[in-house]
């Protein structure tokens, strides 16, 4: 491919930006309907309780109010994102799981009647225990959240080995084990979830909802309602922050589906803050034991992890996150033997899931600290000793993930340079009571997950292109966009392919009805995914229009460009004709120009039980230093500078990019020193914006994104994530940063003032200054299955993909 | 118990019949169809609502119409001037400021007031305008710079007694040819990628 590029690499604004400047952006609490009905949910006040009730009469009988339904009003099957956790419902039928587990729905003339109704609905509830932690859930086996799973209240439980890692440690020269906690947040998008459905009277169903995954919702609801898939169709709104905490499918969104379809009306059903605190499926909190050999010079000689995920009431995406707290650490440093035990609890709380980094932050966080602490003990530089231990491109890795292109070295001496590094190192603390330090902390992170969440050969995404006798082209494909620009990518690559303007192109996203199947905004996958099948569509179209140009100008179609909207011979431009002129040509000759273009990832899943989890096209990196200051009378952290350098593959857009890299490199921030979903006697401890604390423009520091290009073979015109991966390395290099301002290890976050303070009081003894969790839970993994170690044998073959012919 | 009220906004004047007990954002959104006033939490936390009152930052889920008579009211839908862009809008579309877009017309409108008191203000003076209005996407970094570049603008434009406003750009009418916008402070060696082949 040509790579002089016009539209690539341009920092053009989004397609949608205008839109949303102007207010005009229609979110899904935007929609109304003509006749529309407005819903509510009763939720559970207990975090565990059998239900021995449920009286609705009252509540029917309240002028206003159009529909209630519960349990009995929707079939009796469960349901759950993971064909392996069938375990939701709806509207609960025997039990609640958690405090805001929904019991029934009401559809009303407008919310204020939904919301009395749903007073005045009479639960009678019988308590049992509620099991707030991963201890007491392993302690309490007689309590049983759930019938199924690896044992009591252990929804999953799994051992992976790859070489002896005691071997190893044995024949090490520094062999550390260290206990991290990383605590749960949420993910908080700023617009809280809404759906509306419609039921038309021919039987068929429409929803519209605040999701990042329409194909998933379209799956599953056929078998929640019992109702033909081919008769629902499903349109995501454009949504208003994702962030991971959108890709379930949603009690409001089937209630609102059943509602209609009862009361012949639209029905909304928009959540409120605090549901939205319930609905949750955010970042595990993992309890973490990594034990690490390592030579004198500072090579890792083989690591063993386990960890502990505290999963809440429901499986949601748990498996999978339970196998991303192991299986990503081997791909950024030479990690010649592994070991991971992992297993996931449930707890009578809200449900985890996925958010930004998908259960990956939380062991970056513990190798990272540890890195930091064991290059101290070896004398070795932290920089400079990642820099010597990095992974080889186009390798494998212990655990038989295939790593193609690795920009981290060069990312590392970016930001040591950047950021002056040496200097900040090599100098004092600082006088009096404010200390300043200087951290580091790198990562890696997966381009889009290599295997789908259902079995099957079809596609990851797809994208139909229609060109017109205007000159316009359409672009219809099922991704949906969160913010992180989606749309536009499918306007820019199609126009770099073309020669025309992005504006140029139409893009229609996310309906079941209309576009093909985009799996949808998860694991990084969408701008490499449907980036690709744009590209390819798009080249399907240009070889069709190519024809027919050469025929008119009697030259090869291998001689023509496509530029600024003309396609002719480079050294006869005079001669170009126009675009809209060539599609006519096109249309003339081939009949109507639509184009399909597929992509599937590379099937790279490791030959063994769980290698499904992890194998991605390739894999973006990231390296991160912190600048901060640490008061020594408060324990207060104040944040300086943030730079990071991140191996975007090719920046599509730099500002997209950009934008993608400081969201997280901000999410990471507020995950390290103030966001977490804890819980207290029960009950959520700050359920609202206002006591669950996230940053404002006052705590987020000057970001400094420096973009590495690598040019992968994997990546549209060789580009790789950066929605993820750049949040991984800052937690670790914010802790680190702080040992290096005051000495004080905490090996925990959010790192609060207390914290810092605690570990002080413990210098000023003389005592280890480390503040973390103190002990592991008693608890017996699974017989690991055992697999050679794949480490430094060259990579699968690249770039040899599905659909390529046809 | 509905009461007819009066409210200007975005210059217009408006007759509602609506409860008393609504709030300004839902008499916004669900009885003048203003949808761009967006709501975060409905309890003051998040900045999300955010309207102008008289020219102030007002959270609109925590305001009564029925206190409004005879303010003058605006929102996100009232900044542009007819189709030409206020500078704020322009500077967040081309920056890349608005990123899932939810939190933006409240940042601005606050931004807008900002500007109205301070035209030249610091970037510390920025954060603390907006540090009451959350964004969960953009980090806040390309917000300030594009408050900065609006600022700039309407600076040079000299156009402030006017109300800031700029001609369209080709990039957004669609006039012109393959379109690079201006980019306000990239900075030098940053924002360019280098390449490392392997």
């Amino acid at each position: 491919m040509n790579k002089q590029f016009t539209v690539v690499g341009q920092p053009l604004p989004k397609i949608d930006a205008w839109a949303k400047v102007v207010g005009e952006t229609k979110y899904a609490d935007d929609l109304v309907l003509p006749r529309m009905a407005y819903g509510r949910l009763l939720r559970s006040p207990h975090g565990h309780a059998l239900i021995r009730s449920i009286d609705v009469s009252r509540a029917r009988e309240l002028a206003g109010v159009y529909a209630v339904i519960t349990a009995a009003d929707l079939p009796r099957v469960k349901f759950g994102i993971l064909p392996v956790s069938q375990d939701e419902e709806a509207l609960c039928s025997e039990k609640v799981r958690m405090v805001g587990d929904a019991v029934a729905a009401v559809a009303a003339v407008d919310e204020e009647t939904a919301e009395r109704a749903c007073r005045l609905i009479e639960v009678a509830y019988e308590p049992l225990p509620a099991l707030m932690s991963i201890e007491e859930a392993l302690a309490r086996p007689e309590v049983r959240i759930h019938e199924y799973g690896d044992g009591p209240n252990v929804h999953k439980n799994v051992a992976l080995q790859f070489g002896d890692v005691e071997a190893a440690f044995a024949a090490s020269d520094l062999v550390r084990e260290d206990v991290f906690f990383y605590e749960g947040n949420t993910h908080l998008p700023m617009e809280q979830h809404a759906a509306v459905a419609h039921a038309t009277p021919d039987g068929k169903l429409t929803l519209w909802s605040s999701t990042q995954t329409p194909h998933y919702v379209h799956r599953l609801l056929p078998r929640i309602l019992d109702m033909p898939a081919a008769h629902i169709r499903v349109i995501a709104a454009p949504v208003g922050g994702g962030f991971g905490g959108k890709l379930d499918p949603f009690a409001h969104e089937i209630a609102a589906c059943r509602l209609s379809q009862l009361t012949g009306r639209p029905v909304k059903i928009a959540c409120s803050r605090e549901e939205v605190f319930y609905i949750h499926r955010g970042r595990h909190p993992v309890l973490m034991w990594i034990k690490t050999g390592f030579t004198k010079a500072g090579d890792i000689t083989g690591c063993h992890l386990k960890t502990w995920l505290d999963g809440g009431a429901y499986g949601s995406y748990g498996v999978a996150s339970t196998f991303y707290t192991g299986v990503i650490n081997p791909v950024t440093y030479k990690m010649p033997v592994y070991k991971f035990e992992g297993a996931r609890v449930f707890t009578n709380k809200p449900p985890c899931g996925p958010k930004r980094g998908h259960g990956t932050p939380q062991p970056r966080f513990a190798l990272e600290c540890q890195l930091d602490k064991a290059a101290e003990q070896l004398g070795l530089d932290p920089a400079e000793m990642r820099t010597r231990i990095l992974a080889e491109p186009y390798t494998k890795t212990a655990n038989h993930l295939t790593v193609t292109t690795i920009g981290l070295g060069e990312c590392i001496d970016r930001v040591v340079d950047a950021s002056g590094w040496r200097e900040k190192r090599a100098k004092p603390r600082g006088q009096g009571p404010r200390r300043r330090g200087v951290g580091i902390a790198a990562s890696a992170y997966m381009t889009g997950a290599g295997t789908a969440i259902y079995w099957n050969s079809m596609p990851h995404s797809g994208v139909v292109l229609r060109a017109d006798r205007s000159g316009c082209v359409a672009v219809l494909c099922g991704a949906t966009d969160i913010g992180q620009g989606s749309d536009s990518i499918l306007a820019y690559l199609p126009a770099e392919v073309l020669g025309i303007d992005p504006k140029d192109v139409h893009v229609h996203p996310a309906d079941t009805s209309l576009t093909p199947v985009d799996l949808g905004s998860y694991s990084s996958r969408v701008t490499l995914m449907c980036g690709m099948a744009a590209i390819q569509a798009a080249g399907r179209l240009r070889d069709v229009i190519a024809k027919a140009v050469a025929r008119k100008l009697e030259v090869d179609p291998g001689e023509l460009a496509f530029r600024d909207r003309k396609v002719g011979v480079p050294d006869q431009w005079e001669r170009a004709v126009t675009f809209a002129q060539a599609v006519e040509l096109a249309e003339a000759m081939h009949g109507v120009l639509a184009f399909a273009g597929s992509y599937a990832p590379p099937k790279r899943a490791g030959k063994y039980k769980g290698g499904g989890v992890g194998p991605s096209p390739c894999y973006s990196y990231s390296a991160c230093v912190v600048e901060l200051s640490v008061d020594e009378e408060t324990g207060g952290v104040e944040l300086h500078d943030v730079w990071i350098a991140h191996d975007i593959g090719r920046a599509l857009n730099p500002l997209l990019v950009e934008g993608q890299v400081e969201g997280s490199v901000y999410m990471g921030i507020g995950e390290a020193l103030m966001e977490g979903q804890v819980f207290r006697e029960g009950l959520h401890k700050q359920p609202s914006m206002l006591d669950y604390k996230s940053p404002t423009t006052l705590e987020t520091p000057d970001i400094h994104t420096l973009l590495v290009e690598t040019d992968d073979p994997e990546g549209p015109f060789g580009a790789k994530e950066a929605g993820q991966g750049p949040l991984l390395p800052v937690p670790p290099a914010i802790a680190n940063a702080i040992y290096h301002a005051v000495g004080v290890r905490c090996d925990e976050v959010p790192i609060t003032p207390e914290m810092i303070l605690k570990g002080l009081e413990l210098l000023r003894k003389g005592k280890p200054a480390r503040v973390g969790p103190e002990k592991i839970p008693l608890f017996k993994f699974k017989e690991p299955v055992a697999v050679e170690s794949a480490f430094g044998q060259p990579a699968d073959a690249v770039a040899a993909r599905p659909f390529q012919s046809c | 118990m509905k009461s007819r009220l009066s409210l200007s906004v975005n210059g217009e004047a408006h007759d509602v019949l609506v409860p008393v007990h609504k709030t300004l954002l839902e008499v916004l959104r669900e009885d003048l169809g203003l949808i761009g006033t967006k709501h975060g939490c409905e309890l003051g936390e998040c900045g999300t609502c955010t309207v102008l009152v008289d020219g102030e930052p007002v959270l609109s889920c925590l305001a009564l119409p029925a206190d409004l008579a005879g303010r003058e009211i605006l929102t996100v839908e009232g900044m542009a001037d007819g189709g030409r862009l206020h500078p704020l809008q322009q500077a967040f579309a081309e920056l890349g400021a608005a990123q899932c877009g939810y939190c933006t017309p409240g940042i601005l409108v606050t931004a807008k007031a900002l500007l109205a008191d301070r035209p030249n203000p610091t970037r510390q003076a920025i954060k603390e305008a907006l540090a009451g209005n959350l964004c969960r996407c953009t980090g806040y970094t390309k917000i300030l710079d594009a408050v900065e570049l609006a600022a700039l603008r309407m600076g040079q434009n000299g156009l402030m007694g006017q109300g800031g406003f700029i001609a369209p750009t080709a990039n957004q009418t669609g006039q012109g040819g393959l379109t690079s916008p201006i980019v306000g402070r990239r900075r030098p060696g940053e924002g360019a990628p280098t390449a490392n082949p392997i």
